[in-house]
């Protein structure tokens, strides 16, 4: 059984649409986790549908969501304080001593991060990155074991299959709860219809084929 | 945010006429475009606290999305899709252009403090 579980993502909902399956598994199991969340997605495009945010009250209302997305999966929250979009032009080095800070206090077993190069956003790229640099640095015998998510469209073809794929439709409720908690996001990543999707399911389904799957890499060192 | 009101937009653009002030410029398609549809590009910009000053601001549209243009000393401020407008708490002018999901395409700001 993990010790402690660390997320590192870089936007308040990256945890409830990436993991938070695999993060209730854990918390049902009675496993600590904690989320080290890199900005308050300031530069978000979705303002609510209907509109109710604007790109200066976006910040704000996103921390509460994020808070209350943590409260619905019962999982700690450090909110690190970078600015959306901006991760990849900061040194990494320094977000990687940052990162370790938490990771030297908290000792996890397990680390979730975005898989560096094939997550899609340059943040998520950037802060997966800065996150396998800061366990890199740890000692290798209390070292955690790092799940790398990646999700670009070629990432099958460069990495393979992932290793770790957990089924989370028996959480799936808890994550639905975790993704509306961010309201002003949610809507819309629920309701769009992908190119790909059988346009006779309804959005749950829909949902639940999209998202009723997390996978992860196990990361080499 | 509210639709625009070309009357009052254009007197509150003319009221921080010559005087110090700080923009927020951007214009976005989202971080996911080309991912979620290959055709798709990724664009976007941002510019954010720039310090100037504008000697002539004019608002212009149809009635439904309209063009901002500030004059600086030595080049424009421009905005093109702008559909909605409010004055915030903190006294800041927020201009705004939605997709109709009501996902934000361009903004453009004005404030006399600099922005969070």
């Amino acid at each position: 059984m993990e010790k402690h579980v660390v997320v590192i993502y870089p936007h308040p909902d990256d945890e409830a649409f990436g993991a938070a399956g695999t993060i209730a598994k854990f918390r049902d199991e009675g496993v600590p986790v904690t989320y080290l969340c890199g900005t308050l997605g300031e530069m978000g495009r979705n303002m609510g549908n209907p509109t109710y945010a604007n790109r200066e009250s976006l910040p704000g209302i996103r921390k509460k969501e994020l808070i209350k997305a943590c409260e619905v999966l019962d999982i700690e929250l450090e909110m690190l304080g970078y600015r959306d979009k901006t991760i990849e032009f900061e040194d990494k080095e320094e977000i990687a001593a940052d990162l370790k800070g938490y990771l030297d206090k908290i000792k996890p077993s397990l680390v979730i991060t975005h898989y560096p190069d094939y997550a899609v956003h340059p943040d998520h790229n950037a802060f997966g990155a800065a996150a396998i640099d800061a366990v890199a640095q740890m000692e290798p015998e209390i070292r955690p074991t790092i799940w790398a998510q990646a999700f670009s469209n070629d990432h099958l073809e460069a990495l393979g299959m992932p290793d770790i794929m957990n089924d989370i439709t028996p959480f799936f409720d808890k994550k639905l709860d975790a993704i509306l908690a961010h309201d002003s996001q949610a809507n819309l990543s629920l309701n769009q219809q992908r190119p790909n999707e059988d346009p006779a399911l309804d959005a749950k389904e829909r949902a639940k084929m999209r998202l009723g799957m997390e996978q992860f890499y196990t990361w080499k060192f | 945010m509210k639709p625009i009101e070309i009357e009052k937009v254009q007197e509150i653009l003319q009221s921080y006429e010559n005087k110090e002030v700080y923009v927020h410029l951007e214009t976005t398609n989202g971080a996911y475009a080309s991912h979620i549809n290959e055709k798709a590009y990724n664009v976007g910009a941002f510019i954010r606290n720039a310090k100037l000053a504008y000697s002539k601001a004019t608002i212009v549209g149809d009635g439904k999305t309209y063009r901002v243009g500030l004059k600086t000393e030595l080049g424009w401020v421009y905005a093109e899709g702008l559909s909605d407008w409010i004055i915030n708490e903190d006294e800041q002018l927020l201009l705004a252009g939605h997709d109709r999901e009501g996902r934000l395409m361009v903004a453009l700001e004005i404030s006399e403090a600099p922005f969070k």
